[in-house]
């Protein structure tokens, strides 16, 4: 029976190993993620009662969210081009300015005043009294860091320098810009996106290590600090002697944030149901069910769009491409599409049709109704068909679609990238439309990496993209991604269907130099641009992506909303958000008793 | 012996390198390029600002020069033991994600694979000689192992997390625990690993047990066995030959199991959030990250390879007859 003695020796190894894997893989991971941030945890001895880390939350005193990071988080460093992990820029490292798209405002941050001194001088004023994390004081000289780093290739807002000339430091509080070329619009952009470093932290590095570090722990002047970080979160800790508590009488609610890395659509839902999760920024299909189904799903608005609109749906056609180079085709197709459908049917009413221009809703003011009401394009498949007829676009051969002018054959692909399900519906609607005015449209699929090589190629016949049109300070941003020029071999910012147009392309670099004050300015050329937009046609605004944003009310509350009296912040922890104002939604926050 | 490991071993060599060629080729076979995807993942940049990262990246991850250097340059910091940073990760080293990920693979499947063998084994010998077991488990089995990993997982997720509420539906430990050494995070770990396990061990126990129990009736269906029985050998000592006979093709796919222990619960991982090297290699392929491609698959052909030739060496020991083979060869 020696057999059965060693199956019973096997088993305890078998059983053996298995506590060994589990308790080894384990202390490893307590030595990586915790020699690192003690490190930097000893200098802030300004803390009144340091004692050791905590291990474990207090769920009363944590903040959980999602939405930003769809894979582990890798770079803490705000001067990487790269991508950085949640709320490295606007929890941690902070802006001179914050901007608030609600009000078209921007508020003082660092910052306690900036302002134009002449045509080409911009002048800010640093607050005194703020503090790095090691206790060292941020001054301008950090400021005028912060901006010369930039000239490093591979740096983070280095085309900045192609139009500034020069930053000094006037004081210790006041930094002085010198522009070549004042490009007002943008520089308002910068002023609450560029990030503040620390110089003696960033000095020592060399100057090739600057845009691949990771930079990990932070020295952060921001309401928090880096705490740790694994595989599928990132956590913040709040910092107690942030400078805001001082000077602004601000003080952020949760003592932790724990971001949790994307996972997928049934595990974010099922985390967020079990109350697991406060808020979530993620895109979850069918919401407006639970929003009105009582499962104390919270959104901006209690009713349809439910959300905010964070950026506009652009149906691209390729311009180089027959019969896409026909002004009266784009034209058709305008009026082939029936975006309510997609609205409703795909989205559950979770978004918004976009307006003619595709202008957001925070960039209302600058939409001229008049060019609007004169040229706009709805759904209308008659006006379509009649469009179609004039132009010569005819069924010669009897297969019910329509052929060219010229007699040759119509056949064109619509695409999205594999697996982006609400696209993927959206073009099937896009699809229906075009074929029922005889359009010969197929929706395909191509996945990713291959969508994301036809679309800046050029080898698309029509694709739907929404990547530059997001909220900013500036709908310069807006019309730079739309018209973006010159035509190159690949675009990769906007512009995808080649559109060519001296005089567009003209009125969006006048726009950019339009100071930010002057609306009326802005309107003016705005309108141009309007004007050419809608008569050509160049690409088709579908709807509004939603700033998607869920929260529940079980252990946080007072989150902004539409509500009477509820703050009136960004719910948001995408990158760039909190210094668009979400920064001040965490001020807001109340613990549930 | 000498003879026989030294050609296995040179084709060992042989298919490691044209394992790793084509593990380096077919991502680079793939539409699109991965220093787009990683620019578009940025979100909103400004225009010149990509134009001048793209060039920078294709700088930092060599992607500027020809094929041919590409290819050369890789072995050359394969032999290094660089495997090159990640284009989804970046700045991170393909190395250091790995390895952060390999310790909950190993953990989860481990056990899996080895208590499922054990217990499959046994059960399908078990069932083989008692007729009701062999109804009632035989069909379990199959239905077991005919199984789709994912769906099984998604069933236990919702039955025994959703509604039961017992265990937890994502990630390795709870989120609002950091890595300590103390039973409430060792409780918390084994809660979280718990379902993903068992769903593994369920569909391959199903796989081992039908396995054996099929070729422990065929061995005792043999011509050695009749021969025994003829001569009025004990029932028992008939089954212990047949069961050792009956587990030489198990032990063979055990350790091609073990081969894929860095990468064999994709599906599952993908189910549960795992932060295993399966949830890499999808995040991984899905942004066309060339490099941590490469680095998983160099584990997995290692893994794969390590195990056959640990098989290779194990049959010497374990089955006489090939030991045999190779001295009637040598002679």
């Amino acid at each position: 029976m020696s057999r059965k003695l060693t199956f019973v020796i096997l088993s305890a190894l078998v059983v053996g190993s298995l506590l060994l894997t589990a308790c080894q893989p384990q202390t490893v991971t307590v030595t990586v993620v915790q020699t690192v941030p003690v490190k930097e945890t000893v200098p802030v001895v300004i803390t009144p009662t340091p004692g050791p880390s905590p291990v474990v939350y207090p769920r009363n005193e944590t903040l959980y969210t999602s939405g930003k990071q769809w894979g582990p988080p890798t770079s803490w460093n705000p001067l990487t081009g790269g991508d950085i992990a949640m709320g490295v820029v606007g929890l941690c490292h902070e802006t001179l300015f914050i901007y608030d798209p609600l009000k078209n405002e921007f508020i003082p941050w660092l910052a306690e005043s900036g302002k134009w001194v002449s045509d080409n001088v911009y002048e800010v004023k640093i607050r005194q009294g703020i503090q790095w994390q090691d206790g060292q004081p941020l001054t301008a000289k950090d400021v005028v860091f912060s901006f010369e780093v930039r000239k490093i290739t591979g740096a983070s807002f280095s085309y900045i320098w192609d139009w500034l000339e020069k930053v000094e430091a006037v004081d210790d509080y006041t930094v002085r810009f010198t522009f070549k070329d004042p490009r007002y619009q943008e520089w308002g952009y910068v002023l609450y996106s560029l990030a503040i470093v620390a110089q003696h932290v960033w000095e020592g590095v060399p100057e090739a290590d600057v845009p691949t570090t990771p930079g990990v722990p932070p020295t952060c002047s921001g309401a928090y600090v880096y705490e740790t970080h694994s595989e599928d979160r990132m956590v913040w800790k709040r910092n107690e002697n942030w400078w805001g508590t001082k000077l602004l009488g601000l003080s952020v609610g949760p003592k932790y944030i724990v971001d949790i890395v994307n996972p997928s659509n049934n595990v974010a839902l099922g985390l967020f149901l079990k109350g697991e999760m406060d808020l979530s920024n993620n895109f979850l299909p069918g919401i407006a069910t639970l929003v009105e189904g009582g499962y104390g799903v919270k959104t901006w608005y209690d009713d349809p769009p439910y959300m905010l609109s964070a950026n506009t749906a652009f149906l691209f056609m390729n311009t180089k491409k027959k019969p896409m180079d026909d002004p009266a085709f784009r034209k058709a197709m305008a009026y082939a599409i029936n975006v309510d459908e997609i609205v409703t049917k795909v989205y559950g009413n979770i978004v918004q049709k976009a307006n003619p221009t595709g202008l957001l809703p925070v960039w209302e003011q600058y939409v001229d109704q008049a060019v609007v009401d004169e040229l706009g394009f709805s759904y209308n498949p008659d006006q379509a068909k009649r469009i179609l007829d004039q132009a010569g676009y005819k069924d010669v051969d009897g297969d019910g679609f329509r052929e060219a002018p010229d007699g040759s054959k119509i056949e064109l692909k619509v695409i999205v990238p594999f697996g982006w399900t609400d696209w993927m519906e959206s073009i099937k609607v896009i699809a229906n439309g075009a074929q029922a005015v005889g359009i010969n449209l197929q929706p395909d699929f191509p996945d990713f990496p291959s969508y994301w090589e036809m679309v800046p190629g050029g080898t698309f016949d029509m694709a739907i993209n929404n990547f530059g049109s997001n909220l900013s300070s500036t709908p310069w941003t807006f019309y730079n991604w739309v018209f973006y020029h010159p035509i190159q071999d690949t675009m990769f910012s906007g512009n995808f269907g080649r559109y060519e147009n001296e005089e567009v392309f003209g009125l969006v670099d006048q726009l950019d130099r339009v100071p930010v004050e002057d609306i009326e300015g802005m309107k003016a050329v705005m309108s141009q641009i309007q004007r050419i937009q809608l008569t050509e046609m160049p690409a088709i605004p579908l709807w509004y992506n939603g700033l998607w944003a869920q929260w529940n009310e079980t252990y946080w509350t007072n989150w902004p909303s539409a509500a009477e009296g509820a703050p009136k912040y960004l719910p948001c922890t995408w990158n760039g958000y909190f210094n668009m104002t979400a920064i001040l939604m965490l001020t807001e926050l109340k613990p549930a008793q | 012996m000498s003879r026989y490991l030294g050609r296995k071993l040179l084709i060992y060599l042989l298919t490691f390198f044209l394992a790793v060629t084509i593990d380096w080729l077919i991502p680079r076979l793939m539409p699109g390029d991965p220093i787009n995807v990683m620019i578009s993942r940025l979100g909103p940049r400004n225009p010149q600002e990509v134009q001048l990262l793209r060039e920078y990246y294709l700088k930092i991850f060599a992607l500027d020069v020809p094929m041919w250097q590409q290819y050369i340059n890789f072995w050359k910091s394969v032999f290094r033991g660089d495997l090159g940073r990640s284009t989804l990760f970046f700045p991170r080293p393909v190395l250091d994600i790995i390895k952060a990920s390999v310790p909950y693979d190993i953990l989860l499947l481990l056990p899996a694979i080895l208590l499922s063998w054990f217990a499959g084994n046994n059960f399908g010998a078990l069932a083989a000689r008692r007729r009701w077991l062999d109804n009632t488990v035989l069909p379990l089995g199959y239905i077991l192992t005919a199984t789709p990993y994912m769906w099984l997982a998604l069933l236990l997720a919702w039955a025994l997390g959703i509604v039961a509420g017992i265990f937890p539906i994502a990630g390795a430990y709870s989120f609002d625990l950091r890595p300590h050494l103390s039973w409430r995070f060792i409780q918390d770990l084994l809660l979280h690993w718990f379902l993903p396990f068992l769903s593994l061990f369920m569909v391959m126990f199903g796989g081992w047990a039908i396995g054996m129990r099929n070729m422990i009736i065929y061995e005792l269906e043999a011509d050695y066995s009749r021969y025994l029985e003829a001569l009025g050998a004990p029932q028992g000592l008939i089954r212990r030959y047949a069961f050792r006979n009956a587990l030489l093709p198990q032990i063979t796919g055990l350790a091609l199991q073990l081969g894929t222990i860095v990468a064999g619960a994709v599906a599952t991982e993908v189910v549960f959030a795992y932060p295993g090297i399966g949830n890499l290699i999808v995040q991984a392929i899905q942004n066309q990250d060339y490099f941590l491609i490469q680095g998983c698959f160099l584990f997995i052909i290692l893994g794969v390879l390590l195990a056959n030739l640990l098989i290779d060496i194990a049959y010497v020991i374990v089955d006489p007859r090939t030991r045999l083979g190779m001295t009637g060869e040598a002679a």
